[in-house]
């Protein structure tokens, strides 16, 4: 959804919304936010993705005005907020632990926020069915935050967020506890939102598949450092390290040295007895560099004979077959004794598929495949 | 067979501490008095049968329970024992409340301590903490001196022997019962709650009107209900603190048994006292059943 149309960050004339500057965040002697600096533009879904503790709660809590930078500034449409208080901010949170209010039922939990601007109470009432219908949660209304299931919670939590329709909307983890079909409903239902209001979205998420899905950019963090920050496409296709690649989906790297062997291309060699690799690369590498291929599972071709025309070939035999229904993962062993993963779609049933385990096979991939990275 | 005995030690526990003596004063309450040992009549003569039985019911009247509503004493007493009550748990919920708020936001590694300090008074004698205060309101005592020395007054202030006295002392003494079941619920407050609030539009005032109290209320019924109950027969502090002016239930109770050696009228304003105590201690029993209901 996200085409070539909506792209701020390329524009160096685009305003950011919220702009961090060099921003460190300390606890006591621990860095949880590490000289970071980060512009997001208005209309943005923006994803932040890291393993846990990597500080993207502690990025939320400082945009929301819970959290003050230790060092640096955070600007929001241009003026610095550090110091501003979280209800003079047009910025609403989606907790990670929801935050619900235990002494009030579900209605009067998504009504909190509009009846502190004193809205008319008309309003309230349309604006709180409108969001109990947008969760489903018209039967849980007037049940307590303990009387419902947690996922249940986390739609009211997610309900009370929206229900301001702030100009920006953090949201923790707003779907980890719903089941598969129910958060791909809220992940549209959520662009949908987003399309029509205009509302600025940092969602942080553990699931890649959700970022990939929702985002207009993705921000792979580490250690309270930003690893990359870009499109899903371009983290997925050309991520810029062997962290990033591996963070996001299931990825080969093979190890080597690298060989400049004509324009953009390299000749890797990788292991004592096998045949080199050739790859492309926009990135030069020297004579002799030790660089690491990346390639996704699915770029791999796992075939019985060794294709004529494949330019990378190798043979291995089938040490494990993953069965994910849609497609399968078959773990190949080479004679070095390293496995690569091949992903192939089930087109057949499974009692008809060409290869079973131990079976010797060839896989390939082609110059363009791969991803060449710096070690 | 071992549920059965689980069950029965609290009951033969409240037999005992409980029925028993309660039976005794009604039995007492329904006598009439004589000057003997014990001091009223009849007594249940088990040598002289079933006739010695039948005697002994019919010897039993509601007259001391006629008298208490003949003499206004009582009625008054008992009034003026709920207002002071009344208005001391108040104060003493106006006092506890900040100290257990403090305590809750206080860093951890002082919560400890600040819990020792609210209950190391435990440690010396309630007498002696009462005439402690005798020592600091009278009209030579501590706090007259200090106030004359500064030249805030220049005639020393009349408190000992007032209901002033009388509140300070209630709110001295039963602080920490004030303190102690709000603290506890303060203390599982979630603090993403008053955040959750504030990112919402409160300010910090409203979200402690509209998140903070709320959520200690059942606290603060706790402490108000363990206040209350006992200062409402509270007999040593009026009868200290308070003077002759002060008219507190406790200290009726305490002259018919004592000075006028009336115990069966003094029984009966005590049956009278624990009617009126029923209802208080049946709606906290309500509120610590309904939190444990909600804490499940
Ligand atoms: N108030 C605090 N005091 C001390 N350390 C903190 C505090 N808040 C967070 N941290 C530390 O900062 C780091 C980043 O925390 P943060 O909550 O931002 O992680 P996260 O990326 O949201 O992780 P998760 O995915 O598990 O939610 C963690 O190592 C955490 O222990
Ligand atoms: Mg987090």
């Amino acid at each position: 959804m996200n085409s070539t149309k909506f792209a701020p960050w390329a524009d160096p004339e685009a305003k950011p919304l919220i702009r961090f500057q060099n921003v460190t965040k300390r606890f006591g002697t621990f860095t949880a936010i590490d000289n970071l600096s980060l512009d997001i533009y208005e209309r943005e879904f923006f994803a932040l993705l890291g393993p846990s503790g990597c500080g993207k709660t502690t990025m939320m809590r400082m945009l929301g005005g819970f959290e003050n930078p230790t060092e640096g500034r955070i600007e929001l449409a241009g003026k610095d907020i550090s110091g501003v208080p979280p209800n003079k901010r047009a910025v609403n949170m989606m907790f990670q632990s929801y935050a619900l209010f235990p002494h009030l039922t579900v209605w009067d939990n998504i009504a909190f926020g509009l009846r502190r601007d004193s809205k008319p109470k008309p309003e309230i009432e349309a604006r709180v069915a409108e969001m109990l219908k947008l969760t489903r949660l018209e039967k849980f209304a007037k049940r307590k935050p303990h009387q419902i299931s947690g996922g249940q919670r986390q739609r009211v939590a997610l309900a009370r967020s929206l229900a301001k329709a702030p100009k920006l909307l953090l949201l923790d983890e707003p779907l980890g506890a719903l089941d598969k079909k129910l958060r791909q409903d809220t992940q549209f239902e959520l662009m949908d939102i987003q399309e029509k209001t205009g509302t600025t979205f940092v969602i942080v998420t553990h699931d890649q598949e959700e970022a990939m899905t929702v985002a207009s950019r993705v921000a792979v963090m580490d250690e309270g450092r930003l690893m990359q920050v870009a499109t899903p496409d371009r983290i997925y296709e050309s991520p810029n390290s062997i962290y990033v690649a591996d963070f996001i989906g299931e990825v080969n790297i093979i190890e080597g040295t690298a060989t400049p062997d004509g324009e953009e291309t390299y000749r890797i060699d990788w292991a004592d007895g096998q045949e080199p690799i050739r790859a492309t690369s926009a990135r030069s590498f020297a004579t002799g560099e030790k660089c690491a291929l990346a390639i996704r599972p699915e770029k791999v071709t796992i075939s019985a004979d060794r294709p004529a025309e494949a330019v990378n070939a190798v043979q291995g035999k089938v040490l494990d077959i993953a069965y994910l229904g849609n497609i399968s993962t078959y773990h190949v062993e080479l004679p070095s004794g390293t496995v690569i993963k091949a992903q192939t779609a089930n087109t057949r049933r499974i009692s008809r598929r060409s290869f079973t385990w131990d079976d010797p096979v060839w896989l390939s991939w082609t110059v363009t495949g791969g991803v060449l990275l710096a070690e | 067979m071992r549920r059965f005995f689980l069950i029965a030690v609290p009951y033969l526990w409240l037999l005992a501490l409980f029925l028993v003596p309660f039976i005794i004063v009604l039995k007492i309450s329904l006598s009439d008095t004589a000057l003997a040992i014990p001091p009223y009549t009849p007594t249940l003569d088990f040598s002289a049968g079933w006739q010695g039985i039948k005697e002994f019911l019919t010897g039993l009247d509601l007259e001391n329970f006629v008298w208490l509503t003949e003499d206004d004493l009582y009625w008054k007493a008992y009034l003026s024992s709920l207002m002071i009550a009344l208005i001391s748990t108040a104060l003493t919920l106006l006092v506890g409340y900040p100290i257990a708020y403090g305590m809750a936001r206080a860093p951890e590694e002082w919560r400890a301590t600040l819990m020792m300090l609210i209950i190391l008074p435990f440690w010396t004698s309630f007498l002696i903490r009462v005439y402690a205060w005798i020592g600091i309101l009278s009209q030579e005592g501590v706090l007259n001196q200090f106030l004359l020395w500064t030249g805030l007054i220049d005639q020393p202030l009349i408190i000992l022997n007032t209901k002033i006295a009388v509140y300070i002392g209630i709110v001295y003494t039963y602080l920490p019962f004030m303190i102690l079941p709000i603290y506890a619920a303060l203390d599982r407050l979630d603090e993403s709650l008053i955040e959750a609030a504030e990112d919402l539009g409160c300010s910090r005032l409203s979200a402690f009107w509209l998140v903070t109290i709320p959520l200690s209320r059942n606290g603060i019924v706790a402490g108000c209900f363990l206040v209350f109950i006992p200062a409402l027969g509270e007999f040593v502090i009026p009868s200290l603190l308070g003077g002759s002016g002060t008219l507190m239930i406790g200290k009726v109770l305490w002259e018919e048994f004592f000075s006028n050696r009336d115990w069966p009228v003094a029984s009966a304003v005590a049956i009278v006292l624990l009617a009126i105590l029923v209802i208080p201690i049946v709606l906290f029993q309500r509120n610590q059943q309904k939190q444990a209901e909600a804490e499940q």
